[in-house]
């Protein structure tokens, strides 16, 4: 019964939406197409109700004194009730779709973002970035670990029916499983000045093919766990936390096998170590000590920028869980649990900001740039990294 | 002085022969008169002159975004002017606007007559709040001329904290004082409907209008307190980085919507509730019903006062506060929706079986409630989380919460000015014009606001200076909607020129115009300055219609002192032709 409502609901389209491009959108279009005909029915029954009355009791003589009427307590108590089953439906059904889109899965391609007055930041596992472009294969669930280096913005791409905001000093996610190849608006949906409505792009859904093509192409990039791992040779990191398996404890807590644990801080209780405890122990080490540890370690707040705490924090991802082990070949390709994606080797390059990428934005006196093809590595800066295939964190699968 | 310049006493004089009684406006003369005036009435008109004015500039500012987004290349301004047009139009159209427009102006004219009270419980306190909302006026509108602040009328950090480099403190200050006069006025509400209630008048004998008015009180000075704090801290934020907010500091960016929110939501209800008050009274007078389900009605707009300050969190459901607080948020909001609906079909019933008129005061009442019905029901759309998640921050928003302001508040207002009228001013407004502007109101509304439905649900994100140009049915719906407010600017304006000329040209009005059954409607038109020749007796239930010769003005109804030998006090100075 159920299965043949979900596959009704699955159906649905409604007038003046925007296209159906996730797993979300039918979903999301069924419960607005619902509200729809509730309002239509209830509006038009009111408004039918008070023009019959105004027609049908309209005033006749000047001194005319209608019978007064007292209220009726069954009547009060049926339109109290009523109204309020009903918008429990809603609220029931509202709830449902709540939940899947903000539980995040885990089996998911992973993409960091980092929003910034005017632009947005992607950082796929596999090492590319993009500027205000986002490309994802058909069928793979897409996470999104996101922040900002200024003031709030807002993930929105309407075609998806998938927003979040993008808070600075915290990360926030959201996911997406694309159903349909195509182009579709990105914007900023949180006021952030004066270029807010210049704060958008474009997420381009590729064939599977398509898109092993665009991570093939351009001169290779480093993945983001690699280049999270010169930082922190870079950044002396190395000297007080030990980042190899069964090497000796250091000054500061080991990073083998660190990531999802529960670890023990000092004043009691635990914490989780994800995303946003290591962001914590970077930026502010001081606020969640780990148990037996001095509080010597110095504060990275303003020498990092975002995207390189989330560099760091894919590094120490790959550096495997509590209850996985993860190997670390030479060109430093490891795995984690929750989908990480293996390395790429190659050389370090680095990706800057090309005039090309910043007009990929929908919105302006510009145009837009014409669609491009799959595999455009224009829009990548630094290109794709080789992915081996047995790694690959999600293999695209055919809606 | 030259010869032909009258003196103050033969001004004072003609302005006292414009009336055949003598009466709050006439009983004295002179710009001090107003200004130093302790008479709630005239204080109100003090309030109807600001807030008109603020309306006036909002509705500038409007048609400037209407404009704009007529095409979608941002070419009429830059983006950063765009962003302080949408700002100050919010400003100006919620705190001095859209939240004393009703209780300051007709609050403070009708209390005090409703409940049969010579004034307000501390009319000094009453003529403070005026000075202080213009303090605060003045403050935000220097603000606007000094250059304007660019972070919508909703500040949020770390924006305005730490990035804009507009006159966010000088407008934030203005917003703090002006706050101190809603509280003002809410306690003064609160006070005298406790303390000065006539003989007689009983809490369930009271009109509607004054319970919906003393739950709004409730909601001011129980809110506007945390508005105040928000306001401060951000200042200090902004001047002193003492790292509330800024999470560089280890602040919390949220914390500041929850404050904000904890104060602007139940500030929505302070719009609304007033003009559900006065759409109360517009239907009972018109349809010569008693309310159906007056204790209904009564207590839903207290179960609206406590139930909307636990709804602040539905404003934040994208913006990473738990999906469990999510929830919560959630189905309190349609729990809070159950009150408003129940008054809905309230009024509806009332009118069954009634004397319905079509004057306009009723046209607006009837108005009201269909655009409540729709502004109330895609509040619905914004409470569903999973929904909520794609429409928040679009044009859907926008459409919702004008729906809600401009087609609940501003319909309210309307109507009531104009079935007041006659009492505030003593004479009738051009009934015909009155119609006919309700009408183009009414089609330039919908016109405006509904096409931004369907532009929000197409992903069209708000505070948006320009739109894809290869989005060719997102021009048309805008073009649509600046097109409605065209005509919905039009339409304001007719009521604006028609009530100046009814000022000094209208048919003089009786005590009684409509008939209504308030104690307000059995004082002259206008009122003595002290509202009622003799204290009120009430020995009769709220709207208890009676033929008109029971419904005659209290006291002895002569005239205790008449100019200039004309008409005669309380009586219809020309017969009047009503359909």
């Amino acid at each position: 019964m159920s299965l043949i409502l979900a596959m009704f609901l699955a159906q649905v389209t409604v007038p003046f939406a925007p296209e159906q491009a996730s797993t979300f959108a039918p979903e999301v279009d069924a419960l607005y197409g619902y509200l729809w005909v509730l309002t239509t029915f209830v509006t038009l029954a009111i408004t039918a109700l008070i023009i019959f009355f105004a027609v049908k009791y309209r005033r006749r003589q000047a001194t005319e004194l209608p019978r007064p009427r007292a209220g009726s307590m069954v009547l009060e108590l049926t339109w109290t009730i009523i109204p309020l089953l009903i918008s429990m439906t809603i609220f029931v059904w509202g709830v449902s779709i709540y939940f899947r889109i903000y539980r995040a899965p885990h089996e998911a391609m992973e993409v960091f973002v980092v929003g910034k007055q005017w632009m947005w930041k992607f950082q796929h596992q596999t090492g590319q970035r993009e500027i205000n472009e986002l490309h994802v294969p058909v069928g793979a669930r897409v996470r999104l670990t996101m922040t900002t280096e200024d003031v709030i913005h807002s993930f929105y791409v309407p075609a998806f029916r998938v927003k979040m905001d993008v808070v600075p000093g915290r990360y926030t996610q959201t996911w997406f499983e694309a159903t349909k190849a195509g182009r579709y608006y990105m914007f900023c949906a949180e006021y952030c000045g004066t270029n807010h409505s210049g704060m958008g792009g474009y997420v381009e859904v590729m064939e599977p093919a398509a898109y092993q093509q665009w991570l093939a192409g351009g001169t290779g990039a480093e993945s983001a766990a690699s280049q999270g791992r010169k930082l922190f040779q870079d950044r002396g990191c190395a000297s007080c936390h030990q980042a190899d398996p069964g090497g000796q404890q250091g000054r500061g807590p080991t990073l083998w096998g660190l990531f999802g644990k529960q670890q023990a801080i000092q004043g009691g209780g635990t914490v989780t170590v994800d995303e946003s405890y290591l962001r914590e122990s970077i930026l502010n080490p001081q606020a969640k000590l780990a148990e037996g540890f001095q509080p010597i370690m110095p504060t990275y707040q303003g020498q990092l920028s975002e995207e390189q705490v989330l560099q760091l924090i894919a590094f120490i991802r790959s550096l495997g869980t509590g209850t996985q082990q993860s190997i670390q070949g030479g060109g430093g390709g490891t795995g984690s649990q929750r989908g990480g994606p293996g390395e790429g080797g190659g050389a370090v390059t680095t990706t800057g900001q090309s005039p090309d990428i910043q007009r990929s934005n929908p919105i302006g006196p510009t145009q837009p740039r014409p669609s491009q093809g799959g595999g455009a590595p224009a829009s990548t800066g630094s290109g794709g990294a080789r992915t081996p295939a047995g790694t690959n964190p999600q293999p695209p699968r055919n809606p | 002085m030259s010869q032909n310049q009258p003196t103050p006493e033969e001004r004072g004089h003609e302005w006292r022969s414009r009336f055949p009684t003598v009466n709050y406006l006439n009983a004295d003369y002179g710009i001090k008169s107003w200004l130093l005036t302790k008479d709630h009435k005239r204080i109100a008109l003090l309030y109807l002159l600001s807030v008109t004015f603020f309306f006036a500039l909002g509705g500038a500012y409007a048609a400037a975004i209407r404009m704009e987004l007529l095409t979608p290349q941002g070419d009429l301004m830059q983006s950063h002017t765009y962003n302080k047009v949408f700002t100050h139009h919010g400003i100006l159209m919620v705190f001095f606007f859209l939240i004393p427009a009703i209780p300051a102006v007709l609050g403070n004219f009708l209390v005090p007559l409703m409940i049969g009270a010579k004034d307000l419980a501390f009319p000094r306190i009453n003529l403070l709040s005026w000075y202080v909302y213009m303090v605060g006026a003045v403050l935000t509108f220097a603000a606007l001329l000094a250059g304007g602040v660019d972070t919508g009328w909703t500040f949020y950090v770390p924006f305005s904290s730490s990035y804009s480099n507009t006159y966010v403190i000088l407008a934030g200050l203005g917003i703090f004082i002006n706050g101190f006069s809603s509280i003002l006025t809410g306690l003064n509400f609160i006070v005298t409907v406790h303390t000065m209630r006539a003989p007689g008048m009983t809490w369930f004998r009271l009109p509607l209008f004054i319970w919906s008015h003393y739950a709004t009180s409730l909601i001011m000075i129980l809110g506007t307190p945390v508005i105040a704090i928000t306001v401060l801290l951000l200042a200090l934020e902004r001047l002193a980085h003492i790292g509330i907010f800024d999470p560089r500091l280890g602040g919390d960016p949220v914390l500041f919507q929850h404050m904000f929110w904890f104060y602007s939501h139940p500030a929505v209800y302070i719009m609304i509730l007033p003009s559900m008050g006065v759409v109360s009274e517009l239907i009972a007078t018109h349809t010569r019903k008693p309310i159906f389900g007056y204790s209904f009605v009564a207590f839903s707009s207290l179960a609206i006062a406590v139930f909307g300050f636990l709804v602040w969190g539905h404003h934040l459901f994208t913006s990473s506060q738990s999906v469990y607080a999510g929830m919560i948020f959630s189905i309190i909001s349609y729990i809070v929706a159950i009150p408003s609906a129940v008054k809905v079909f309230n009024w509806t019933a009332t009118m069954y079986k009634g004397s319905l008129s079509y004057d306009t005061p009723m046209l607006y009442a009837y108005a009201f409630v269909g655009l409540f019905l729709i502004g109330g029901m895609t509040g619905l759309f914004l409470s569903a989380l999973g929904l909520d998640i794609h429409v928040h921050d679009t044009y859907f928003v926008v459409a919702h919460f004008h729906y809600v302001m401009v087609g609940g508040t501003v319909m309210g207002y309307l109507g009531g000015l104009h079935n007041w009228w006659p009492k505030i001013t003593g004479r009738m407004y051009p009934e015909g014009w009155a119609r006919f502007a309700a009408l183009v109101i009414f089609v330039g509304f919908n016109l405006t606001f509904f096409p931004q439905f369907l532009l929000g649900y197409m992903g069209m994100p708000r505070r948006y200076h320009a739109y894809p140009v290869d989005e060719p049915l997102w021009q048309v719906l805008h073009v649509a909607s600046t097109g409605g407010a065209s005509i919905l600017g039009i339409g304001l304006l007719i009521p604006g020129i028609y009530f100046i000329w009814a000022m000094r040209y209208g048919r003089f009005a009786s005590a009684n115009p409509w008939p209504g059954t308030g104690l307000e409607w059995r004082t002259p038109s206008p009122p003595p300055t002290e509202n009622f020749v003799t204290t009120p007796v009430v020995t009769w239930e709220a709207y208890e219609f009676r033929p008109i010769e029971e419904m005659a003005v209290v006291g002895p109804g002569e005239p205790d002192q008449p100019v200039g030998g004309q008409h005669p006090i309380n009586r219809d100075a020309e017969p009047e032709p009503r359909a």
